[in-house]
């Protein structure tokens, strides 16, 4: 179902940086400074803390935009520039330097990451501006940055290895930011393990690197995969898949994605937009020298990429909870990437072209679900709101945009993305395509139904709950977001995203689709034109109850349940993982330390018999002297008589 | 050997029983004492009978040790019971078991 590509595949050849671009450590350094100088100085910083926080991401932005310009200048052929800050890792043949490589696809993410990264920190100054620990979150947020940033600048798997950690730690500390909240640390604690079992197929591959190519660098790599058997470049893509299953909460490994919700809202916009969940998506496009050569991978990845985008849209659908409907739409927006990325070199400009616009729109709709928590005492639940679109107008036009861009509304930013990726899907594989129709369909009634319920209808507000509108330093993020959405479909003016991103993952033969495009782009309007008008009818139309009505379909409660994922990690890994344990702490009790311990029991228990002996009357003692020389006197005889 | 010198040793033997027998079934401390002796002189016995058959003093300079031996032994033993009387009120050696464990 796929096929090899016929035109060559790119090799990772940098130049040297120099000029602008021997800035570019500066990207990293900037927030991870920030990190530093915030967590260091402790609570001397609490006053300027979160100024200093947003300062050193914004600067990192402004040092992207610079390295992004310079990029512009530069030909087509020059467009990869490798920095080498020092040397790592040398033992024996290993030789691993912490090497930045600077090429398009880095450049859009630097640009992603450090952008809506820096809005959702202006955000946070505001939305966080009554926590006592506002000082520290900044510093998580710019660590959380600056280890995206060192993922994604990466020149070897082993520095992308670095920030992939860093993110995971990151993530941990931000989403059990509110600790003292049992359901916050066990959802940060879900997010840490879940994700560390993606991390063992993402280190296992950096080993089978190193095996088979000596490096782990990219440009070694892509220079020698097409000489690897196939059998290892099947087994790297799949490891790669795990590594990215993890991180960008793909089937099986979604779990931790919903309850990740506990954390500050900004922080789900962080993950969900700018970073965390993008990495899967980055790494598959990244590695795609390894992909392009191992279809057997690549179908793995459309598989999994198709399930999770249905799977996430479904959630979407069931939950009451704003920021979990959304959470079950980003899982199903990660899923079209993934698609794109695993459709191959057709698909990966897509892929990024999708992640960059869902990271605009998005952080735009995290953000206004915060804004709306803030205004109603932090409230999340759905059928609690209502009407809200006269009490917060600044939110709602900026959410509706958000809205418009994710169901993909002619025009807006989503259309044009997601549209390219189920036209690239048909015309790969007639089920991926419908699926990945049918998952615009649903996020057409998921995303209505999420409006309809927050922003139109009657009020439901809970008594004494007055919504009001955010202040000025969490709207203004909410309105450049919100112009992103309208606006990001730019990136495809004249095909400008593909070609600008052909030199790091090819160009796609000229293929000619068995349907044609505009036929696509119109099925697909309708299809989502439906979802839409069937959430008008289920959910407009109808009062909605206080309580979620508990006779519902076997499907609805799967939904509501996150489709058992929690359910089926319980019995297929949690389950026989206790009861391994439980085993092995009883053989241990029973087998080892019988062992160690029975000879010393042994000793004791015959010096408890001997000890009868010792029975302080001497007339005993005087019987066993008397005995002994009997016994030996009688051994002499014997002896002499013998 | 002869057959006075073995009418000796059987005295002998006959003696150490007794007196072996005694201390393995008399609980007075005093009586124990006593068989203890009646061991000892059993032995004197049975080493002057020997020296006089052989002809020479090394049985019975060896009888005069244990003598001296004996008489150091009843000194200190009949203090050692003293004190026991004085704290316990018997002279019962089964009443003084106390070291043990």
């Amino acid at each position: 179902m796929i096929h090899l590509s016929e035109a060559p595949i790119p090799v990772v050849a940098p130049g040297s940086a120099d000029g602008a671009f021997a800035l570019l450590w500066l990207v990293i350094a900037l927030p991870l400074a920030g990190a530093a100088v915030l967590l260091l100085l402790g609570r001397r910083a609490d006053a300027w803390g979160h100024l200093l926080g947003t300062a050193t991401a914004v600067g990192s932005f402004v040092v992207s935009l610079v390295l992004f310009v310079s990029l512009l200048g530069r030909d087509e052929g020059e467009r990869q520039v490798a920095q080498h800050l020092w040397q790592w890792i040398s033992v024996g043949r290993l030789d691993v330097g912490l090497d930045l490589l600077y090429d398009p696809l880095s450049a859009l993410f630097l640009l992603l990451i450090t952008g809506v990264g820096s809005l959702i920190h202006v955000y946070s100054i505001g939305y966080m501006s009554h926590d006592p620990r506002r000082r520290r979150f900044f510093a998580y947020l710019n660590l959380f940055v600056a280890a995206m940033l060192v993922l994604v600048l990466a020149e070897n798997y082993l520095v992308l290895f670095l920030g992939w950690e860093g993110v995971g730690l990151a993530s941990y500390l931000l989403i059990g930011f509110w600790q003292h909240k049992h359901s916050a640390a066990a959802a940060a604690k879900k997010a840490f393990v879940i994700n560390r079992v993606g991390d063992i197929g993402l280190s296992l591959g950096i080993a089978l690197m190193f095996v088979t190519f000596g490096s782990t660098s990219f440009t070694v790599i892509s220079a020698l995969a097409s000489g690897a058997s196939q059998a290892t470049l099947t087994t790297l893509g799949v490891l790669l898949l795990l590594g990215a299953c993890g991180k960008s909460a793909q089937v099986p490994l979604q779990a931790w994605l919903l309850d990740a919700m506990e954390g500050p809202t900004p922080v789900s916009a962080l993950i969900h937009a700018a970073t965390m969940v993008t990495a899967g998506v980055y790494l598959v496009c990244r590695s795609n020298f390894v992909f392009e050569r191992a279809p057997d991978a690549q179908t793995v990845v459309v598989v999994v990429a198709t399930v999770t985008l249905l799977w996430g849209a479904a959630i979407g659908c069931a939950k009451d909870d704003i920021k979990k409907a959304l959470a079950g739409s980003t899982m199903s927006q990660i899923g079209y990437m993934m698609l794109g990325a695993g459709l191959g070199v057709a698909g990966y400009a897509f892929a990024i072209f999708h992640l960059i616009t869902h990271g605009f729109f998005k952080a735009n709709m995290f953000l206004g679900a915060g804004s709306v928590m803030h205004g109603t005492d932090d409230d999340v639940d759905m059928r609690h709101y209502g009407a809200l679109r006269g009490a917060m107008p600044v939110t709602f036009l900026t959410f509706a945009m958000g809205y418009l861009a994710i169901i993909g509304f002619p025009g807006f930013s989503g259309f044009w993305s997601k549209d390219k990726i189920i036209e690239t899907a048909l015309a790969d594989s007639w089920v991926v395509g419908l699926c990945a129709l049918l998952g615009a369909g649903v996020t057409g009634f998921y995303m209505t139904r999420l409006m309809l319920m927050t922003f139109l209808g009657e009020q439901r507000w809970r008594p004494g709950v007055h919504p009001h509108e955010s202040p000025r330093v969490m709207t203004g993020p909410l309105v450049a977001l919100a112009a992103l959405s309208v606006l990001g479909g730019v990136l495809l003016a004249g095909d400008w995203i593909v070609d600008w991103l052909a030199p790091v993952v090819g160009t796609a033969p000229e293929e000619h689709p068995p349907i044609p495009a505009l036929a696509v782009t119109a099925i697909a309007v309708l299809v989502v034109a439906a979802g839409v008008a069937l959430a008008w009818r289920l959910v407009g139309q109808r009062p909605i109850p206080d309580v979620a009505p508990t006779q519902v379909s076997a499907l609805t409660r799967a939904a509501r349940a996150d489709l058992y994922g929690d359910a089926i990690n319980e019995a297929l890994v949690i389950g026989p993982g206790r009861r391994l344990v439980r085993g092995v702490v009883v053989a241990d009790d029973r087998a080892v330390d019988g062992v160690l311990t029975g000879g010393p029991g042994l000793v004791g228990g015959i010096g408890l018999l001997l000890r009868r002996v010792q029975n302080g009357y001497v007339r005993s003692y005087a019987a066993s002297v008397l005995g002994g020389s009997v016994v030996v006197l009688v051994a002499l005889l014997v002896v002499n008589l013998a | 050997m002869s057959d006075q010198t073995s009418a000796y040793v059987a005295l002998s033997a006959v003696l150490f029983s007794i007196g072996a027998v005694g201390v393995l079934v008399r609980r007075n401390a005093i009586v124990v004492f006593m068989c203890v002796e009646l061991m000892l002189n059993a032995c004197n016995l049975a080493l002057v009978a020997f020296a006089r058959q052989h002809g020479n003093l090394e049985g019975q300079v060896a009888a005069f040790f244990v003598m001296v031996v004996a008489a150091a032994e009843v000194v200190v033993g009949l203090a050692i019971l003293m004190t026991i009387f004085r704290t316990r009120r018997s002279a019962s050696v089964d009443d003084a078991s106390l070291l043990k464990l």
